[in-house]
């Protein structure tokens, strides 16, 4: 098929052909073409098929409002549905397809939903669907999931990169139209910083779907010299392709730019890029969308916006149809008609619902005052037009003009109420905007040319003198006011045929009045009910008449019926844009530690320990479970030495003269008497009397203690002791940095974990027991000088140090620490053997630490001093929190021997039955013991202390699997602690 | 939203974590007589106004302040932004 419907004139490059598919068919079409306008060159009407009805489909609008024209763009990976055929550019080697349909567009076979149309009114799901109750997920939600929706997804990950990106200007201005342009050129000219952005790829806005003149030049050629002379400014940024989606809190703007959908390949550049705009005052001039009439049949192929029509015509040279018929309520269907004569394309006829119009038809064009369109004949394809008078009308296409709406979205988006202008017969911005805006220009009621280009400028000139500038003189933009009187009228009442309001949810006039006198009086719910406004257009050509509708049936007028309020975004914006990079890996950064590269060569399998990379074992050769690696790290280290990377604990720097009594507070033990040299476990709770964290801190002098945490609490504990601080005791002398990056820090575990830190710590250093005992600490020098520090702390319940070196030594010190102790066959070992030691030892981490555990459910109830003022004591005093029948933290063993133990099962007493009424507590942390040789766990059961030799059963209900186990001791190992004193 | 840091100027309220009411600062004397009922008050109850409120806000990918930030809930007009340890300090809070 040749472009028989391609017309001379138009802001296309003809120098430039594209070729394209559309549902397979080679076309042809121009640079500067959309994929619409380049199918209707090519005689392509039908373009897709309706949500709910089947019903054939065509190109209703030339913008982003679009509500029919949806396809699937692109193949494979890069298919992307639901995309607007109007504000898709033509590039070369575009493939689209039409949507929703089964078999081809032109015979649907689920078309046959239109005949049921009786049946498929508002309300249906709701009033059909309601019973038998168990039909809804097995047949009816399938069902209509597949007769249903739009576009499908490619399932397959999305190829494509985005961006994401802040901006700042003094002056925003959204929309490039006549008011934009003549905003943005006065604020331009100022020397103020501007940023221009409009949807469109090229600006101009209505200018260049329209004949009007500005001064000597066509509207297209003014909008076109003014885009060169603000694209010299070096202070203003042009942002074609740019949709302002959101109006956010103090002058902050959501915008999303495509950056390369409108090239073939995006050749690894970002394919859109989400601003944050950040400006000081913004000029909204985002102008305005033609509304349709309703009337019988108004959704056929061929019916289009009057001025989609004259868009199609002058911006980009496709004839609609070869015979035009224009049906309008105001004087814009008039200069329609004038438009397609200059281009030579035969106009029908003119019906104006109005006795009388200020404007004439162009010479030998039939007029029909007072006349109104009723039907629709042609169901693919108009064939002809009936008249309210009787009288058919042969055409095959009608432009469609029910008058403009504002673009009142963005001054929503701050609860903002647009209000009624009666004159208008519209809705424009109300008082309340977002901080910062104003608006100019259509979007603001100032419908003709010449009140825009103004608009514009004063509303420019405003904003430049509020920011402090001075506003240039020299000759502003004028044009002629176009005509531009209407009449409120909105759908034809003599039509029997369904006429529709939404066609993208196919709502329809009877819709609406049907969900009135079922009792939706609300817009909201009526909204609701029938779907109308709720598609991806959101009812931009929509929610106006079908507010005029239930204004009719109530007998009300509009505002009294009320207004939707529009929310972001104001086109639909991908997913993918809105995540950015942060995906997969990179869904936020990953830490690693300074000995990473060193775990990596030993094989080591990480595991996410909070936004770290920890190793989890190091697999050996011939180890095929991972339960050999680390049942093998654990012996190694009870028996001999491991070496343990602890460098992702949280630390904390503490300093100053109060420092020791900040810790007293923050702690719940006290803290106030440990003796520089010496570290002492801490309890830290919540003001509420939970705990909130525990670990250990060193004095390491006089006013110099390290705090360490969690790996997980780190960020948590940090703000939360510069909360302490800075809000509750502020004449404190005490300051806290974070060192955990600072500094690479080892565990050295085992009975022969002295031999190996000798060859290590310089000799100058006694680390006899006497010289450095059992929770010593001091700063040392290692391997010939280097400065570091040492703790005689343990979590393995062995004989155990740590030792902390600058972070930038971290690789060479775990080389030389696994090689001073190779000759006791010294294990590294990860986090799993950490934990089947800590767990063997009864120490709670993260899974005893839950935000709901007490000091007391622990068994530290007496750490918790009564003596001082701390955060947490008042509260965990409380009576709830000292139930005699509370939990305690206890071991549990499995009776028989063989068997595991699973995390999260819940203990009832023996014989009863496994309900939420005998539930007395949970296992919180399992591991095997190989030390044991049988499984062993830790968890909470009421009473817990007083039980230990009773016989409880575990029960994992999503497991299926009940094991009786005996309670114990949490320590189960050396629980006198002589290995660790050793 | 932007807060305009006493110390820092315009900051993207994303710099920011949000704790809530401001009267965290009061915090009751543990060693008072009625100390768990003033607790209890401390840490449960809040008013919840539609309007003006005083909240505290920390700079954690920033400076580390704490600040008490004035805003309208309505609006999110912010009227007022100190520095907690301001506030707290015309408090009479100390040591």
């Amino acid at each position: 098929m040749t472009q028989v419907f391609r017309i001379e004139g138009g802001l296309i490059n003809r120098a430039k052909p594209l070729s394209f598919q559309f549902n397979g068919r080679a076309m042809q079409g121009y640079e500067g073409d959309t994929l619409a306008s380049a199918l209707l060159a090519n005689g392509q009407r039908l373009v897709g098929r309706s949500f709910k009805y089947h019903r054939p489909r065509g190109i209703f609008t030339a913008g982003s409002e679009e509500p029919n024209a949806l396809v699937q763009l692109r193949e494979g990976a890069f298919q992307e549905p639901n995309t607007r055929a109007t504000v898709a550019e033509l590039f070369d080697g575009l493939t689209a397809r039409s949507q929703n349909h089964r078999g081809s567009l032109e015979f649907d076979l689920m078309a046959v939903n239109d005949l049921l149309s009786p049946f498929l009114t508002a309300g249906f799901y709701y009033k059909t669907f309601m019973w038998p109750k168990a039909f809804w997920e097995t047949l009816y939600e399938p069902v209509i999931r597949a007769a249903a929706g739009l576009g499908r997804l490619s399932m397959e990950e999305d190829p494509d990169k985005y961006d994401k990106g802040f901006l700042h200007c003094d002056l925003l201005v959204i929309g490039a139209g006549p008011a934009g342009l003549s905003a943005a050129l006065l604020a331009g000219r100022s020397g103020a910083r501007v940023i221009l952005a409009d949807e469109d790829f090229r600006m101009g806005g209505r200018l260049n779907a329209e004949t009007l003149a500005i001064g000597d030049q066509t509207g297209a050629d003014w909008a076109a010299s003014t885009v060169a002379e603000l694209a010299a400014m070096a202070n203003v940024s042009l942002m074609p392709r740019t949709t302002v989606y959101g109006a956010y809190d103090h002058g902050i703007y959501g915008a999303l730019e495509r950056r390369t959908d409108h090239l073939a390949h995006s050749n690894g550049k970002p394919r859109q890029v989400l601003w944050r705009i950040y400006s000081k005052r913004t000029v909204l001039c985002a102008g305005a969308t033609e509304r349709p009439i309703a009337f019988g049949n108004n959704d056929r192929p061929g019916v289009m916006l009057a001025g989609a029509v004259r868009a199609y015509v002058n911006r980009y040279g496709a004839a609609p149809g070869k015979r035009v018929a224009v049906f309008t309520n105001n004087d814009d269907g008039w200069r329609t008609a004038h438009d397609l004569a200059a281009k030579g394309i035969a106009v029908a006829a003119v019906i104006d619902v109005r006795e009388k119009a200020g404007v004439t038809a162009p010479n030998g064009v039939e007029s029909f005052l007072g006349c109104r369109v009723v039907d629709i004949k042609g169901r693919k394809g108009i064939k002809s037009v009936i008249l309210s008078n009787g009288q058919a009308i042969l055409t095959d296409c009608l432009a469609v003009s029910g008058g403009w709406n504002p673009n009142v979205h963005l001054t929503c988006h701050q609860r903002g109420k647009p209000v009624w202008r009666e004159e208008l017969n519209a809705f424009v911005p109300g008082r309340d905007l977002p901080v910062g805006m104003v608006v100019a220009g259509a979007a603001k009621g100032e419908m003709t040319l010449g009140a825009a280009l103004k608009d514009g400028a004063d509303q420019a000139a405003e904003v430049l003198t509020a920011l402090g500038r001075s506003v240039p003189a020299g000759d502003r933009p004028t044009a002629e006011d176009e005509p531009s009187t209407g009449t409120a009228f909105w759908y034809v009442k003599e039509s029997s045929k369904r006429a529709w309001l939404d066609l993208q949810n196919d709502v329809t006039v009877k819709d609406v009045k049907l969900s009135q006198q079922e009792g939706f009086r609300s817009v909201e719910h009526l909204k609701r009910y029938t779907t109308l406004g709720m598609a991806t257009d959101q009812g931009k050509t929509a929610n106006i008449p079908a507010l005029a509708v239930m204004a009719d049936c109530t007998g009300k007028t509009i505002p009294e019926t009320g207004t939707t309020i529009f929310r972001p975004p104001y086109t639909p914006v991908p997913i993918g844009a809105l995540g950015g990079r942060a995906r997969g890996r990179n869904f936020r950064p990953t830490r690693l530690t300074t000995s990473h590269q060193w775990a990596q060569d030993q094989g080591a399998v990480f595991v996410e320990v909070g936004p770290w990379l920890r190793a989890q074992w190091y697999p050996k050769e011939g180890e095929t479970h991972w339960r050999d690696s680390v049942d093998r790290e654990v012996k190694g280290t009870r028996r001999s030495v491991g070496i343990c990377d602890v460098t992702t604990l949280g630390k904390i720097d503490v300093q100053g003269r109060d420092a020791a009594e900040f810790l007293n507070r923050v702690y719940a033990n006290g803290f106030a008497k440990l003796a520089v040299g010496r570290v002492r476990y801490g309890l830290m709770l919540r003001e509420d009397g939970m705990v909130m964290d525990d670990g250990t801190t060193a004095r390491l002098g006089e006013c110099h203690y390290v705090m360490t945490t969690t790996t997980a609490n780190a960020v948590n504990v940090f703000r939360h002791l510069e909360f302490c601080r800075q809000c509750l005791w502020p004449g404190m002398d005490v300051h806290i940095i974070s060192a955990t990056e600072q500094f690479a820090q080892y565990a050295v575990a085992g009975p022969n974990a002295r031999n190996v830190l000798q060859k290590i710590v310089d000799p100058e250093f006694d680390l006899s027991n006497e010289g450095f005992p059992f929770m010593a600490c001091g700063e040392v020098t290692v391997c010939g000088g280097t400065q570091a520090r040492l703790f005689r702390i343990s979590f393995s319940g062995e004989l155990a140090y740590e030792v902390a070196v600058p972070a930038r030594y971290g690789d060479a010190m775990i080389r030389a620490l696994m090689q001073a102790g190779a000759e006791y066959d010294a294990v590294p070992y990860g986090t799993e053997a950490l934990s089947v030691m800590r767990i063997e030892k009864g120490h709670p981490v993260g899974n005893e630490l839950t935000g709901q555990t007490t000091a007391r459910d622990l068994g530290m109830a007496r750490m918790v001093s009564k003596k001082k003022d701390c955060i947490g004591n008042v509260l965990s005093e409380r009576d709830g929190l000292n139930d005699e029948d509370g939990l305690a933290l206890v071991g549990f063993k499995p009776v028989d021997r063989s068997r595991s133990l699973k995390a999260g099962a819940h203990f009832v007493a023996k014989g009863k039955p496994v309900t939420t009424e005998n539930d007395e507590g949970w296992m919180s942390s399992v591991a095997y013991s190989p030390e044991l040789g049988h499984a062993i766990g830790l968890g909470f059961i009421r009473r817990g202390a007083e039980r230990h030799g009773e016989i409880v059963v575990a029960a994992d209900l999503l497991r299926g699997e009940l094991t009786e186990v005996e309670i114990t001791s949490a320590h189960f190992i050396d629980p006198e602690g002589e290995r660790l004193r050793g | 939203m932007i807060i305009h840091h006493p110390l820092l100027g315009p900051r993207d309220a994303a710099e920011f974590y949000v704790l809530g009411d401001a009267a965290l600062i009061d915090r009751p004397d543990g060693q008072a007589e009625d100390a768990a009922e003033r607790f209890y008050g401390y840490l449960y109850l809040r008013d919840n106004p539609a309007g003006e409120h005083r909240e505290l806000w920390y700079h954690e990918q920033g400076d580390r302040s704490w600040l008490v930030v004035t805003r309208d809930t309505l609006t999110h007009e912010i009227k007022k932004v100190e520095l907690a340890r301001d506030v707290a300090l015309q408090k009479g809070r100390g040591q």
